[in-house]
């Protein structure tokens, strides 16, 4: 009796799981399919960017499928990388860039400390201060920041227009906000007993800082540096308004600025060096993709 | 027990004094350490940002040469030019259509992405999110290709299906839906990631719940999922709003405003008055008229952020 | 090793008392239990001691010298945490040996005092893992051994073992009292859990709202509470409390429950509570395990009464079982073969001798 009502049971439920797994089968094969699309959205500029850049001024300005390369050559890299002046652009962003992510981090990581760890006199409304100042954008403030540059060189005689180092000034407008409003995300996340112990142990506020708190957060230590490194490689608004002579320029405004020459545009060059210039935060992006990731998404909590 | 307190207090009140400066030295103590460690950060802040955007102020109210205090002239003069107010119209028209339509594609994504397995969903999301790697003055100009009129990618494709050549960015209407094109596609991967992050953060008991309760897909993401990202969701969408509002590197090197400034928006409009015709106090004038509108999104997103922090 | 001293201590947070002027001598190796409900000052005490917290008046003095104004690092003790705090970057060695590198000690004392400590506590296999790979157990004890190493004046305990599974809270329990056999340390612990206190203590310091309801060893808490708190407080389950008045009946004190039910106290208790006004409204205080099923033998001063039982729990060694005196509910503990059942009528046995007679309106236990 019993082995019957199984077996009429059976079917039955086999038909709602197959119907269930046909569902979720149908489902995923939808979400692969609007992947794939999205995907092809999403990589067609940079895979376009590749496939120029391979190819000869002749084959781009012939009348050939441009999605295909016929004759690949690998002339527009070799024309920019011994390019002396190619070279200065990478030179400059690399070193701005670099020196800019050091400052950054010597400003927001003591900062990001007091202001999570050290409840001091005005530490609340300094933190807010931090997250409005990393909501100010750049096109708000190129204007006097250019005259105030303009009248210090003429207070004072410093040059800082038109000087690379001039932006080693102003890109830690962008990057330190964030990175000092990250850390002090990560830093509040550590137990207030960890700092304790470390009292108790005998370590001064600043043995804290660099003996426990900055190893304890160095994932999003890493994740603040790589935001300050992309924001400074990226940045095309300061250096176009603060810098003209070619010798001074980064990457993005040199390659727009000098690879288009009047109405010609050399597609080739232009798309090798704009690949170039994207490649160190892809390149970076592609071995600490998950630091990226932690980064971007802690901006919006508050930790 | 209570006069045993009022006696406490009293017995303890002559060292009392001598407690509090000592607690008031180690208070010292502390607040001056907190102080070094966070003055980099104010001498920053203040002179680089609060001191440029005051500065601002001022000199919107001068004349070009800046050599006369003019007031109000340079906003009532704004006021009378028609590209200005075209300025105010595309830009808003910019940010908001292209934040839409992040939101919206981001949203759908993330739901694609949650929906695969676990496994796979690393490497989707690596892809999806290159957009928003590439600095965007590198990747508007691989657009700016995709676009050229006369060997475009785009315009070879089309000519494949027989649509005739398409003026992506010489004609007016076609160029603002290309920079809105190209503002979706940098900035999607953004809100993508964000709602990714949310949705991973509800719990699964949740659905469950629902779907015992015989919710529809449908009712769980409009009962369940939407108002758990609610938060999320307005902090993106307002941050976002902001980005894009006051966004400068595309416009710029897809149309530096043209065709007859009929793509001008703030940025590049203060570019262009302020930088390259010289009138500092007229582009600065133009910059000014973002901060309304950045402030309201500011406010409500202060707002969120504190209700969040609050919440954890 | 050193004695310590609490002498008023005070702790206001703007206007409230988190702790009320407490007095408190620590004899040197003195194994001292705080406890007490979450919020009674008992962690903010510690933390007080440790220097972690500010005191706002009073004085705390360890090994006779006054430390108020003495940051932690130079008071020379040492601080175990609920949820270890242990450094997660460091290796088990590492973690032991932060203070005292930092104190700039020679590299082979420090390697003696960590391998002595580890040897000490089990440890010595897992000296150069991280925290991470440690089970709660383990980090527990390395915990305890970053405290040792630093061969400090005072060890502090602040709820040690809550984030532990019961079996393993018992084990590690077992444990600490040994490692302080061995190093002797004046030790201050402060626990929620009263099992804790009893077992590991000397003395217990029971603290409610604030201030200290009675200082004593675990046995003169447990037979002579000083206040309805600690008689509440101290003991599982729970002492009963009922509340009764005095009568005078035919020349011997009357101890009346309810309508029904009234004892003649023993003589040793009768003369205690003579002097007492019979209007005065009092509770009896009676521990579970001194209401019992009744047998033929009862002794002097255990009186028997009828009652109907609401709920039984088994126990294996013992059964629960509930009832209700005049509404108040009451718990006891029969032998497992004395036939409890759910909603069955039984005769009980209260021992008056083990009573405790309170005043209602202040809590003292007269």
């Amino acid at each position: 009796m019993s082995t019957i009502a199984i077996d009429k049971a059976g079917p039955r439920r086999k038909v709602k799981y197959g119907s269930m797994s046909r569902d979720r089968a149908w489902a995923l094969r939808w979400s692969y399919f609007f992947l794939v699309v999205f995907v092809i959205f999403s990589l067609t500029p940079p895979i376009y960017m590749l496939i120029t850049s391979l190819k000869s001024s002749a084959e781009i300005s012939a009348a050939t499928n441009p999605w295909w390369v016929f004759h690949p050559t690998l002339s527009n890299y070799v024309e920019l990388l011994t390019s002396n002046q190619f070279l200065r652009f990478f030179w400059n962003s690399a070193m701005v860039s670099i020196v800019v992510v050091i400052v950054t981090m010597l400003i927001s990581v003591p900062a990001a400390f007091a202001l999570a760890r050290m409840k001091f006199w005005g530490s609340a409304t300094l933190a807010t201060g931090v997250f409005l100042t990393y909501l100010i954008p750049d096109s708000l403030l190129f204007i006097p920041l250019f005259k105030m540059f303009a009248l210090i060189q003429d207070l004072t005689g410093i040059t800082l227009l038109n000087r690379w180092y001039v932006l080693l000034f102003v890109y830690p407008t962008l990057t330190v906000p964030f990175c000092t409003w990250i850390m002090i995300g990560y830093f509040a996340s550590i137990p207030k007993e960890l700092d304790e112990a470390a009292i108790i142990d005998g370590a001064s506020w600043l043995q804290t800082l660099t003996r426990i708190f900055i190893p304890v957060a160095l994932p999003g230590l890493i994740a603040a540096t790589i935001f300050a490194f992309t924001v400074s490689w990226a940045q095309f608004l300061y250096p176009l308004v603060f810098t003209t002579s070619i010798d001074q320029l980064v990457l993005p405004v040199g390659i727009t600025t000098t690879l288009i020459k009047g109405d010609v545009f050399n597609w080739g060059q232009i798309m090798t060096g704009a690949l170039l210039g994207a490649a160190p935060p892809l390149i970076i992006y592609a071995f600490l993709m998950d630091y990226y990731i932690a980064g971007l998404t802690a901006g919006a909590t508050k930790g | 027990m209570a006069d045993v307190v009022v006696e406490h207090g009293r017995v303890a009140g002559a060292t009392g004094a001598r407690k509090r400066t000592s607690l008031h030295n180690a208070l010292k103590r502390k607040s001056t350490v907190a102080f070094f460690l966070t003055l980099p950060l104010i001498l920053l802040i203040a002179l680089l940002v609060l001191y440029p955007a005051l500065f601002s102020i001022h000199l919107a109210t001068l004349n070009k040469s800046m050599q006369k205090f003019v007031g109000f002239g340079n906003f009532t003069f704004l006021f009378k030019r028609e590209t200005f107010w075209m300025v105010v119209k595309q830009s808003c028209i910019f940010a908001i259509t292209a934040v839409i339509f992040k939101a919206l594609i981001g949203f759908i994504v993330a739901h694609f992405v949650h929906n695969i397995p676990a496994k796979g969903q690393r490497k989707w999301r690596g892809m999806l999110l290159v957009p928003w790697v590439i600095p965007p003055a590198m990747s508007t100009l691989a657009w700016l290709w995709l676009f050229d009129p006369s060997y475009s990618a785009f315009n070879y494709t089309l000519s494949l299906f027989g649509i005739g050549p398409v003026n992506w960015l010489g004609d007016a209407a076609w160029a603002r839906f290309s920079i809105i094109l190209v503002n979706v596609w940098y900035g999607a991967p953004f809100f993508m990631i964000m709602y990714l992050a949310a949705l991973k953060s509800v719990p699964d008991q949740l659905y469950e719940a629902a779907a015992i309760d015989g919710a529809n897909w449908w009712q769980r993401i409009w009962y369940v999922t939407l108002p758990m990202m609610r938060n999320i969701i307005a902090i993106t969408t307002l941050f976002s709003l902001i980005v894009t509002f006051a966004n400068f590197d595309i416009v710029r090197i897809l149309t530096s405003g043209g065709p007859l400034d009929q793509t001008q928006i703030f940025a590049t409009y203060a570019f262009r008055v302020g930088i390259e015709s010289s009138d500092i106090p007229l582009g600065a004038s133009v910059s000014l008229f973002m901060v309304p509108i950045l402030a309201v999104a500011a406010i409500f997103i202060l707002r969120d952020v504190n209700k969040r922090g609050n919440e954890a | 090793m050193a004695d310590v001293s609490l002498r008023k201590v005070v702790k206001r947070y703007d206007d409230v008392e988190a702790v009320r002027g407490i007095d408190l001598e620590i004899a040197d190796h003195e194994f001292i239990v705080l406890v007490g409900p979450s919020g009674c000052g008992k962690s903010t005490t510690l933390r007080m001691i440790a220097g972690l917290e500010d005191i706002s008046d009073g004085d705390i003095l360890i090994g006779g010298d006054v430390v108020n104004d003495v940051p932690p690092k130079d008071r020379d003790i040492a601080m175990v945490f609920q949820n270890y705090a242990l450094y997660p970057h460091m290796t088990v060695a590492e973690n032991m040996s932060f203070g005292l590198r930092l104190k700039h000690y020679p590299k082979a004392e420090i390697k003696e005092r960590v391998t002595e400590a580890a040897r000490l506590l089990d440890i010595t296999d897992l000296i150069d893992r991280k925290p991470k790979q440690l089970s709660g157990g383990q980090r527990q004890r390395v915990a305890m051994g970053r405290a040792i190493v630093r061969n400090p004046k005072v060890f502090l305990f602040d709820e040690p073992l809550s984030n532990l599974d019961a079996k393993l809270r018992v084990q590690m329990r077992i444990e600490i009292k040994k490692v302080h056999q061995k190093v002797r340390t004046t030790t201050v612990y402060v626990t929620h859990d009263q099992v804790e206190a009893m077992t590991l203590a000397d003395r217990v310091v029971v603290m409610n709202k604030g201030c200290i309801e009675q200082i004593g060893t675990p046995n003169e808490l447990y037979h002579k509470p000083a206040t309805r708190f600690v008689a509440g407080f101290i003991g599982s389950p729970a002492m009963n409390f009922v509340p009764c008045r005095l009568e005078d009946v035919g020349g011997s004190l009357q101890i009346r429950l309810t309508d029904r039910i009234a004892f003649t106290l023993p003589p040793a208790r009768a003369a205690r509570y003579n002097a007492l006004p019979r209007t005065d409204k009092l509770l009896l205080g009676i521990r579970p395990e001194h209401l019992t099923e009744s047998h033929a033998h009862l002794e002097p001063g255990v009186e028997t009464f009828d009652t109907v039982l609401d709920v039984t729990e088994p126990m294996g060694m013992e059964t629960l079982v509930y009832f209700g005196l005049n509404g108040t509910p009451i718990c006891g503990r029969v032998n497992p073969n004395a036939g409890a059942k759910d909603g069955s009528p039984m005769r009980l046995a209260m021992d008056l001798n083990n009573m405790h007679l309170l005043n209602e309106a202040t809590g003292v236990v007269l």
